[in-house]
């Protein structure tokens, strides 16, 4: 019978070779001997003719079990066997493990790139029937965003409410009134209750930073840099930069949590013409204080002005290679390193995620609009479209459901021959619908970069996996089976 | 097994189980929870629907210093002088703030 090889990548790090393999998501450290098999295979071949030229060999039940290895963890396989199509969906309805809040979309700041406000947002200014939406959330419908999160979570011990914008502070009435409700009903529900918040500092007032560590929210800061980059894009509606407003206000929220609650993360959105990642990120640690930063590029229509060029992505690799590299010299010596995006990567490479979808929105999570409707996740939420429902009337399922089933890995072609699906399953659902006017399509203009940046994630890796194997297991922090999953099938 | 080495967690539970005999494995099956990943900017909640997993949390890196440092650090030392500094602290994501100031 005729073996070949899935899809695989082969990397090397630390003098050690490796291989990820795709249909698994396994990594495994490869020798000469085990190289040698795979090479044997690499190009198909066929088992008996194998086994014939290499069984005079004294090391050849070595090789042999190296082969039945191969096997068992999905890398080699009988030539024209079907691959395994997994259930599309895990048991339905999903419970809930995070919701979204909406607490308004009004915004003070007036960001050029903005998905809420700018050229290239989703939401819809009016209703179905024509009424205008409300720009701020009732105490109300936070209350029955809550009990609606407690009543579809079943199963779960834990929950969590994440308050989002609009700039969300301008609600703050509403998140303290959510908050105090929440904490109480948790208690009668037996969950434990996680609050996080987005916002962009502009309001952060002495009261409202010690609310928030009173609370212990994990917050997280869209700022894109020193006041250069800051300043940039993210302006006040007059025109004038945030970055002198928001600083000193930071410094404080950071100094009164540090010791306290989870640790301050900045987002920094990447724009055409923004300073170099490292510059950023020395910036954000090293001036205002942050535990953590990560980089997105801007979800942008091809075309806009500060849509990233494709040489500026080319350079963003080399950067984020850069901070990687830092980062790997940290964890060798067991420190902190707070570049974010490589952390997340190297986490899930350890625990060998493997995503029947991209990410939870429809799943475990949900967005909740100020008048209560249910969107997919925050950024589609009144969207109309992608509405799945109200936190009154419950999950429309047959929606949500045929969302889901649109959105799996297994629909989407592009994905079907590339090494880094695992982790990327397609990508962003949001990014799609902007890019593409279809949030089930994959983000094919990231592929080349998603697979580089892959590349890169393998390299620091194998580095780490061979100089300090015990940081990967701590950054993983969990043990045994990896989580999440839902269904087996054989590989 | 001596040539083929399993590296990461999947790797090792796949490897486990066909040891018993099983070879069932789970391929394309993970239900994430937050945002999608790297790249893709959609991740302003982490996996678990909070904002903890966005980075290494100080918790964790507090650890790192205070079990395996005998040097005087910005942490107190669990290997001579302190061992029952943490003693408060069951899990460290949520009780940190329990731990207290040392006065040597």
């Amino acid at each position: 019978m005729r073996y070949v090889t899935e899809l695989h990548r082969r990397f090397e790090g630390g003098g050690v070779s490796f291989i990820y393999i795709s249909a698994s998501a396994s990594i495994l450290a490869l020798d000469e001997v085990s190289g040698g098999v795979l090479d044997d295979f690499e190009s198909g071949a066929d088992l008996e003719d194998w086994v014939a030229a290499g069984s005079g060999d004294e090391e050849f039940a070595e090789r042999y079990e190296v082969f039945e290895g191969l096997v068992t963890q999905g890398l080699l396989k009988p030539e024209g066997e079907v691959a395994p199509v997994g259930e599309p969906l895990p048991p339905m309805p999903y419970p809930l493990s995070t919701l979204v809040l909406n607490v308004t979309n009004k915004c003070n700041l007036a960001c050029t790139y903005c998905y809420e406000f700018g050229e290239d947002k989703l939401s819809q200014a009016l209703k179905a029937n024509g009424e205008k939406r409300r720009s701020r959330m009732t105490s109300e419908t936070a209350r029955s965003s809550i009990d609606f999160l407690f009543e579809n979570s079943p199963g779960r011990d834990e929950v969590s409410l994440t308050f989002f914008g609009g700039e969300t502070l301008l609600n703050f009435e509403t998140i303290r009134d959510a908050v105090l409700y929440a904490e109480e009903r948790a208690v009668e529900c037996g969950k434990r209750l996680g609050f996080a918040l987005t916002t962009n500092a502009t309001l952060l007032e002495d009261e409202i930073i010690d609310f928030l560590v009173a609370h212990r929210f994990g917050v997280n800061v869209s700022i894109d840099g020193g006041a250069k980059d800051q300043d940039r894009h993210r302006n006040f509606h007059s025109g004038k930069g945030s970055y002198e407003e928001i600083a000193p206000r930071i410094r404080r929220l950071i100094a009164a949590n540090r010791g306290k609650g989870p640790p301050i993360g900045a987002r920094v959105t990447l724009t055409e013409g923004a300073s170099s990642v490292r510059e950023t990120y020395e910036h954000l640690v090293g001036e205002l204080g942050f535990d953590q930063v990560g980089f997105a590029p801007v979800t942008s229509a091809p075309g806009r002005e500060y849509a990233l060029r494709d040489t500026s992505m080319d350079s963003l690799l080399e950067e984020f290679q850069v901070l990687t590299d830092d980062y790997v010299e940290a964890a060798l010596k067991n420190e902190h390193h707070g570049f974010s995006n490589i952390e997340d990567l190297l986490r899930e490479l350890h625990q060998g995620v493997n995503k029947a979808h991209p990410c939870g929105a429809g799943l475990g999570l949900l967005g909740v609009s100020t008048e209560g409707d249910l969107g997919l996740c925050h950024r589609f939420v009144e969207s109309g479209e992608h509405e799945v429902g109200s936190v009154e009337s419950g999950i429309d399922e047959e929606k949500r459901q045929q969302f889901l089933r649109d959105g799996h890995i297994s629909t989407k072609p592009e994905c079907q021959t590339c090494f880094a699906r695992p982790h990327c399953s397609g990508g962003c659902y949001h990014e799609a619908q902007v890019r593409y006017g279809d949030a089930s399509h994959a983000n094919v203009h990231h592929c080349d970069w998603v697979r580089a940046w892959t590349d890169l994630g393998l390299a620091a890796y194998a580095r780490i996996a061979v100089g300090n194997p015990a940081f990967l297991d701590r950054l993983d922090g969990e043990q045994g089976a990896p989580a999440g999953a839902v269904m087996e099938v054989e590989l | 097994m001596r040539h083929l080495r399993a590296i990461n967690r999947k790797a090792r539970w796949i490897e486990e189980r066909s040891t018993h005999g099983d070879t069932s494995a789970k391929t394309m099956a993970d239900i994430p929870f937050g945002c999608s990943t790297q790249l893709d900017p959609g991740w302003e909640v982490d996996s678990g629907g909070g904002t903890y997993g966005l980075c290494t949390p100080v918790e964790r890196d507090l650890y790192d210093c205070y079990h395996s440092c005998y040097w005087p650090a910005q942490v107190p030392d669990a290997l001579t002088n302190f061992p029952q500094w943490t003693s408060t602290c069951g899990a460290p994501v949520h009780d940190w703030s329990k731990i207290d100031l040392v006065f040597p």
